[in-house]
């Protein structure tokens, strides 16, 4: 049985859980993005963030939990450098349901995964190990990320292997950027424990994990391992084990960390917030339509067929750009561009920062094609010109060439170069008629794609049959 | 030129030209050196108050707008921030903090044209009932220096008292405010929870505390609520007051008013004698005003003292964990130690009250004990709130004594923490509900002064006020002489 803890960063914030610092702390030089609050100086209070109140809220109902009447927030107390106040602002059902959500669901191929609980809470800053960097010859710590609003995802221990966990962070990556609430791909924004356990023996967790391809490895290795001290009879304890990174194993953490005890206290200095209905249902309305509910509308108001639409409804960017771009005659063919030839374009992350694709590129892209100024095979080689350079799609045309030959007397002279140069083909093409494509793809070939493919084939089976 | 004026005084002396600003600091500054070698009221002064108090006169002179304080010398805790000097909280964890803002409280008296004439002492991080446990030596009572001030804010009340300032900020967690008003013969408030904001009061139990005013009289204290109090965005527990004028009608008297006497605070074997005798002699004065008069009986009281402490230590665990000597603090050698031996050698330079107070703490809310100690705490404090909420259906104000025992001498209690702790009963029903309660002085036993305290609902502090007031003119005591 595994369970997850996962924590996300809402990272499209602008401010932090309690402050108006910069939620987005990754481009401050160390301690640079700060303030008395964040850094927990003496006197200082939390000034509640209900941006950040209102997209957990989202989180938590689009992963079907129950909403509670009044958020409460508690004081986790550990000792930690990376922890400016010595304690953690975060929350639990300490008296009734006060945390963002409970009990909700997700659907894995059918197989139902319960969420427990998820909370609002503070990230803590970081610690900058001795010789990660030139500038860290000791350890050193950075509190530019203190304060910074997470949602804390526990599940309860529903997943039966490694791979139905994998498609699970998979969907709730793509649910938490759809939601607009968080980027999953930005280092560090979303990051998952793991407890692992085997019938009879007790709970393992697993900590320290660095990616999802690891959180999957881990597991798999803590699975191994607790099988094969079950098969030779040995008692498997309940333990932190960190996984090492470098031997990918995991590791008996030294410190007794199930141990600690947190003395959680209710946190006075915020007030309990009242959710009423009028408020959940003015988020709910504010809230994305789903990926499903994409999913649903691209496939019977489009047409558009099961594997594209899945692959369009999944990635939010992929799917704001269809939003724009389409209408309701060229809907299918901007799935299909976007699936098939921008995908291979803008597949990264910083692909996608240096796009300066737009949805009019592709509305435009289309209609041109549509008109026949243009192939199939052109627009292709247009968009790769269009995400390099942004210029729009008549200046692509006219400066590249890219205008379809339809002269006949124009595409007969380069037909008649080709049949010169590939008389085995010629001769082939005679005997099976069904081998001119290659010749038709030659003529493709030498004219950059913009041979009008119709006439060509007429032009050569009228050349070849004489 | 007399410093024992009232603050309303001071205003209208400035205002008439009678005095300068920078004559009446002058005045003070002077006063301050000449007795702070035996009072030691103060950790530290402000510097360049004669300046400021120049700046203030000029503004008068050439008809600037000028704030309502007219450069009125005011002493402030020093746990609450200020961002000119050190903010130390009596402990050697903070001798050289600096915070780099203002508490809002601050905030508000700068614009309003006070100066802040010192840093006034207390017991580290607030924790004590007579500024013994100040880590830079003891503040002494002015009417008797062999006698404790009282405390936590026994800087600020003996400040006032001895004519330092005109009127001072302390803060009230258990009683802080007023145990050392009753103790020093001056007026101490504790607002309502959440009236004042708390932003830059370092904390020490922050879901029960309030910086409240101290001034050697009620009509002073109304003043200086009126320029504190009101909605903070940097304190999400504060309330918006409409800006409440809680001077104006402050004579309005107490004719018909209801009162009653909560027993458990004014009965019993923890009473001291002469404390309960002026304790019914002001009885009888509340009656001779008019107001209707009843014994009544909370009996959650019995329990306060225990809940009381049970809660703050919980909450002090907590919020003092953060002096780890990482971000701020004192010059210490890491060298060698592993984080956690480093923390318990860093938190060495807390004091032993705090100390004492941080170890309950770390034990009532943990696993196994929560249930015993933290959350039975929590239900005896919901107990009493409910009893005290049906209370004020019927009366209008609750009276007791402010502290059932006289200003002690030094030493005294120091090695007995309970009977030290007993000194909070009457004050910390008060900061567990949430209502306002000020003392007001009364009398003068043997030399040592007797404050009686009055309790009102919550955010009736106008009401409050008045009663104060009409207490105050029964009464004619005398200044201290020093």
């Amino acid at each position: 049985m595994i369970g997850l803890e996962i924590h996300c960063q809402l990272t499209n914030l602008q401010s932090k859980l309690f402050c108006s610092c910069k939620a987005n702390y990754r481009e401050f030089e160390p301690n640079t993005n700060l303030c008395p609050v964040c850094i927990g100086l003496p006197g200082s209070l939390p000034r509640l963030n209900q941006k950040a109140v209102e997209k957990a809220s989202m989180i938590a109902m689009a992963l079907n939990c129950k909403t509670p009447q009044r958020l409460g927030f508690f004081r986790k107390n550990y000792f930690y450098p990376d922890l400016p106040k010595n304690f953690q602002i975060t929350q639990l059902n300490m008296y009734g349901p006060t945390s963002i959500g409970e009990q909700g669901k997700v659907s894995i191929e059918g197989k139902e995964i319960r969420i427990r609980r998820i909370q609002l809470e503070e990230d803590p800053g970081r610690l900058i190990y001795e010789g990660a960097s030139e500038r860290t010859q000791i350890t050193l710590v950075d509190y530019n990320r203190a304060g910074t609003p997470l949602v804390e995802i526990v599940t309860e221990p529903d997943f039966d292997n490694p791979r139905q966990v994998r498609i699970f962070l998979n969907i709730l990556s793509d649910l938490l950027e759809n939601l607009g609430v968080s980027d999953p791909s930005l280092e560090g924004a979303m990051r998952a424990d793991a407890n692992v356990s085997i019938e009879g023996g007790l709970r393992v967790e697993v900590k320290n994990i660095g990616s999802f391809h690891d959180l999957e490895k881990s597991i798999h290795f803590e699975l191994t391992r607790q099988q094969s001290l079950a098969e030779r009879g040995i008692a498997i304890a309940q333990e932190t084990r960190h996984w090492d990174d470098k031997r990918k194993i995991t590791i008996s953490s030294r410190s007794k960390e199930e141990d600690e005890d947190y003395r959680y206290i209710l946190e006075g200095d915020i007030p309990w917030v009242i959710l009423d209905s009028e408020s959940i249902e003015k988020w709910k309305k504010n809230m994305p339509e789903s990926i499903s509910s994409k999913k649903e509308r691209y496939i019977t108001k489009y047409d558009i067929p099961v594997q594209v639409a899945d692959v369009l409804s999944s990635d939010k960017y992929y799917s704001d750009l269809f939003e724009q771009a389409h209408t309701e005659s060229n809907a299918k063919e901007i799935a299909n561009m976007i699936t098939t030839d921008l995908m291979g374009l803008v597949d990264t992350r910083e692909k996608r920062e240096q796009s300066k694709l737009t949805p009019k590129h592709l509305a435009d892209l289309i209609e041109i094609t549509n008109t026949g100024k243009i192939t199939r095979s052109s627009a292709k080689n247009a968009l790769q010109e269009i995400v390099k350079t942004g210029k729009s799609v008549s200046e692509i045309i006219s400066q590249t060439g890219l205008a379809k030959i339809s002269d006949e007397g124009e595409l007969a002279k380069i037909i008649l170069d080709v049949m010169t140069q590939e008389p085995t083909a010629v001769q082939q093409a005679k005997e099976n008629p069904q081998t001119i494509n290659y010749l038709v793809g030659k003529v493709m070939q030498k004219t950059k794609g913009t041979a009008d493919p119709t006439l060509t084939l007429k032009i050569l089976k009228e050349k070849i049959s004489t | 030129m007399n410093l024992a004026i009232s603050a309303l005084e001071y205003i209208s002396d400035v205002k008439n030209g009678n005095i300068t600003a920078e004559e009446f600091i002058a005045k003070t500054l002077d006063q301050i050196s000449r007795h702070e070698g035996k009072l030691h009221a103060f950790i530290s002064i402000n510097e360049k108050a004669l300046d400021q108090a120049k700046a203030v006169d000029k503004k008068i002179k050439s008809k600037e707008k000028i704030g309502a304080f007219y450069g009125m010398p005011i002493s402030i805790k020093d746990n609450i921030s200020i961002k000119d000097g050190k903010t130390t909280c009596a402990s050697k964890m903070l001798s050289d903090y600096v915070s780099p803002y203002d508490a809002t409280v601050v905030s508000k008296l700068k614009s309003q044209d006070a100066i802040l004439i010192g840093k006034a002492n207390l017991d580290e991080f607030a924790m004590g009932v007579a500024t013994e446990f100040s880590a830079f030596g003891p503040s002494k009572n002015p009417w008797n220096t062999d006698y404790v001030p009282g405390g936590s804010s026994g800087g600020s009340a003996a400040s006032v008292s001895a004519l330092e300032c005109v009127a001072s900020l302390g803060s009230d967690t258990g009683g802080s405010v007023r145990n050392p008003a009753s103790f020093c013969s001056v007026v101490g408030l504790k607002p309502t929870y959440g009236l004042v904001s708390r932003y830059g009061l370092i904390s020490y139990a922050n879901s029960i505390e309030q910086i409240g005013p101290i001034a050697r009289k009620v009509e002073d204290v109304a003043f200086l609520l009126n320029h504190i109090a009101g909605k903070d965005p940097n304190d999400s527990t504060t309330i918006d007051n409409h800006a409440q004028d809680y001077l104006a009608e402050i004579d309005s008297g107490i004719q018909g008013k209801k009162i009653g006497i909560i027993k458990e605070m004014s009965k019993g074997a923890g009473l001291d004698k002469n404390v309960e005798s002026t304790f019914w002699r002001a009885v009888d004065s509340f009656e001779k005003l008019g107001a209707k008069i009843e014994e009544m009986s909370l009996d959650m009281v019995e329990y306060t003292v225990a809940t009381y402490y049970v809660l703050t230590t919980a909450e002090a665990g907590s919020n003092l964990s953060r002096y780890d000597n990482i971000r701020y603090g004192y010059p210490m050698d890491l060298e060698g130690y592993e984080f956690k031996s480093y923390i318990s050698k860093a938190r060495r330079n807390f004091g032993p009250e705090v100390t004492r107070r941080m170890i309950i703490g770390g034990f009532v809310p943990s696993a196994g004990f929560a249930g015993k100690y933290l959350l039975k705490a929590l239900k005896v404090k919901s107990k009493l709130k409910k009893q005290v909420l049906e209370a004020f259906k019927k009366f209008d104000f609750l009276i007791s004594p402010t502290v059932p025992i006289l200003p002690f001498k030094f030493g005294e209690k120091i090695d007995d923490p309970l009977a030290m702790y007993m000194a909070d009963i009457n004050t910390v029903t008060a900061n567990l509900t949430g209502i306002p309660a000020i003392s007001v002085p009364f009398e003068i036993h043997n030399g040592l002064p007797i404050g009686i305290q009055i309790h009102a609902n919550s955010l009736q502090e106008k009401q409050l006020l008045q009663a104060a007031y009409a207490l105050q003119g029964t009464t004619s005591l005398p200044g201290v002489s020093l």
